[in-house]
């Protein structure tokens, strides 16, 4: 009795060791993973950014950083504000539907900012996270060095990596790369210019 | 005196050897992989790639090695070490050169290598597992030279990095978690370049050294294909050598050692004369430092990464999302895993096969070109509609293959090698 071997109890020992193992190697493995996550100082420097756009021209644009990412803040002409709705059947969502941005931005409809003045948004373009270019000038379709942008341009964005083009609002034109209009942080109105960029807006403001 | 009990009457040698091989096969290795390892005698030009590719393998290991002894991975220090190495450190330029130069010599290696494939059905049956292997190394080499073209830190080192880490992010669901988790940051940031470095040089170089190692020995329990795709096992001499085999050394030491002689005249051509080879081999856009507020007004990859950058941006987004782009261009390398199981021919070398093989291989060939050159152009005018038509023309050779391979026309195969014998 003593010298059978039990192959039965043995296989089945082994494999309750090496699964014991295989789940000790997993939570073993978690430190390591989790290790790749934003680290405590990274987390820590996402600090909200004020500007005071009210320095800006009319046609002028600025990037500021907020959270490592380029933001851009554009004193929109007059002309510009009243042309957005006339191309709404060119741009892939016009209403922002799929696209990322508070709610409050959302609800401003064709302009998507809380001044139509001044547009704010990441320059990240929703393909691969280039940083467009501003081209905001109407139907000049060689503004960008060796970039045709076609006549009856009616400002906007270009992305130079793969060649999405968004309107002033910021919202991409259809059959582009970009799947998604380009993405407005959150941020508060003070006044008719100072824009903190990381804050929500209070619904009063709106 | 008691006599020796072995050594003199066994044929084992004697000496340092001798007491060697009493504890590690080194004899034996020598013999069986190198000094009585039977390769076909009839080898051609194509069959310099794999030595050298091994070459440079082993030029990137030890200027690799040197570039960190200088180089500081971190966002504040990367951009200006590499300077320091190119302006300060005694022959830190030739060092770099030697490295950057590597990279794009170690593709056009690669590349050739594969095409070899293509040509004379090495991935056939018995050789799938080989095949595999390689493609294995492939798909490491490209994210060793993403992650080694992250660390120089320049403008396009920054935004080619903010691309392709991008891509994650159109995976649906886990997208945008995962893509924080690579970076370690919410943008690219001084923890990505440090991690990059630490998978540039341990990481990834380990699992190549050890892949290649497998990638031998698969290769020499098989043997060797050849330009007649015929099996050389087949027919063997009384001493059981394949008759159209001759040993590795010294019949193929030392064409290599041409083959390699002659590699490396070209090599040092264009290090010493054309580093940055117009542009193709190091960015202009990366001779500034990376900028996260400014993207170069066009981005391109390094050539070798250009056809399948050219498939990502041939296919549009659709139903709000750009993962399909992502999807063909990651289908574009699976779809290499599965070549030996497509082909379906009764022959291996294109010298026996028929004309809808040949024209098929020199489509693809042509689309795989122009998909280079559109990947380096900006995505405007003609070159999207051709980077579609190529896409296309890429994926039709592969999943087409087991329909046109078998209708094809075959010749006969002959039973011994052809050529000069």
């Amino acid at each position: 009795m003593s010298d059978q071997v039990d192959h039965r109890r043995r296989r089945l020992l082994t494999a309750a060791t090496a699964g014991t193992g295989a789940i000790g190697m997993a939570f073993a493995a978690w430190p390591f993973l989790a290790s790749w996550e934003p680290s405590a100082r990274a987390k820590a420097l996402g600090a909200p950014v004020s500007v005071d756009a009210s320095k800006l021209e009319v046609g002028q644009s600025l990037k500021v950083a907020w959270r490592g990412q380029p933001v851009y803040v554009v004193r929109r002409p007059k002309t510009a504000i009243e042309q957005l709705g006339g191309h709404n059947d060119l741009l892939a969502d016009p209403n922002s539907n799929n696209s990322l941005q508070p709610a409050y931005i959302k609800a401003k409809g064709d302009a998507r900012a809380l001044n139509p003045e001044f547009w704010v948004g990441l320059a990240v373009c929703t393909h691969l996270g280039c940083s467009p270019l501003g081209a905001f000038e109407p139907s000049n379709p060689t503004q960008l060095v060796g970039t045709d942008l076609g006549q009856g341009w009616p400002g906007g964005f270009y992305c130079p990596c793969h060649g999405s083009k968004f309107d002033i609002s910021g919202r991409v034109f259809k059959s582009m790369p970009a799947p998604k209009n380009l993405t407005v942080p959150s941020y508060t109105l003070t006044g008719d210019a100072l824009i903190t960029i990381g804050v929500d807006a209070a619904a009063k403001t709106a | 005196m008691a006599a020796a009990p072995d050594s003199t009457d066994t044929g084992k040698p004697g000496g340092l050897i001798g007491w060697i091989d009493q504890r590690f096969p080194l004899t034996q290795l020598w013999k069986t992989q190198v000094a009585e390892y039977y390769a076909p005698k009839n080898f051609n030009f194509w069959y310099y790639f794999g030595v050298l590719a091994t070459v440079i393998l082993a030029n990137q290991l030890v200027t690799g090695i040197y570039l960190t002894m200088s180089y500081k991975p971190s966002s504040a220090e990367a951009f200006s070490s590499v300077e320091y190495i190119m302006r300060d450190v005694d022959w830190g330029w030739l060092i770099r050169y030697m490295h950057s130069t590597g990279a794009s010599a170690f593709f056009i290696a690669i590349y050739l290598h594969m095409f070899r494939s293509l040509l004379y059905g090495s991935h056939r049956k018995p050789r799938e597992l080989l095949w595999i292997f390689g493609c294995v190394i492939f798909v490491l080499l490209m994210a060793e030279a993403f992650l080694g073209y992250v660390l120089p830190w320049g403008n396009m080192s920054y935004w080619g990095a903010q691309v392709i880490v991008s891509l994650f992010g159109s995976l649906p669901v886990i997208g945008g978690a995962l893509v924080e988790w690579i970076r370690g940051d919410y943008v690219i940031a001084d923890a990505t370049l440090n991690r990059f470095f630490a998978l540039h040089v341990a990481a990834v170089p380990l699992a190549l050294v050890f892949l290649v190692i497998a990638h031998l020995m698969a290769l020499h329990e098989v043997g060797s294909n050849n330009p007649d795709g015929i099996e050389i096992k087949n027919l063997k001499d009384s001493q059981g050598h394949p008759l159209d085999g001759i040993p590795f050394h010294p019949y193929y030491t030392v064409k290599d050692t041409m083959g390699i002689a002659a590699f490396l005249v070209v090599f040092c051509g264009v290090i010493f004369f054309a580093p940055a080879f117009g542009g193709l081999f190091l960015e202009s856009p990366n001779f500034e430092p990376a900028n996260p507020l400014q993207t170069p007004p066009h981005i391109a990859p390094v050539w070798y990464f250009t056809p399948y950058y050219a498939m990502l941006r041939a296919v549009p987004s659709l139903a709000g999302t750009q993962v399909w782009g992502v999807l063909v261009m990651g289908s574009a390398i699976v779809v290499l895993f599965f070549l030996p199981w497509l082909d379906r021919s009764p022959v291996k070398s294109i010298r026996y096969r028929g004309p809808i093989y040949k024209l098929a291989l020199a489509i693809f060939s042509v689309s795989f070109i122009i998909l280079g050159v559109c990947g380096l152009k900006p995505p405007t005018g003609i070159y999207p509609l051709l980077a579609k038509i190529c896409t296309a023309l890429y994926f039709a050779f592969f999943l087409l293959m087991p329909w046109y391979t078998r209708i094809d026309s075959v010749k006969p195969v002959p039973e011994r090698v052809t050529g000069h014998a």
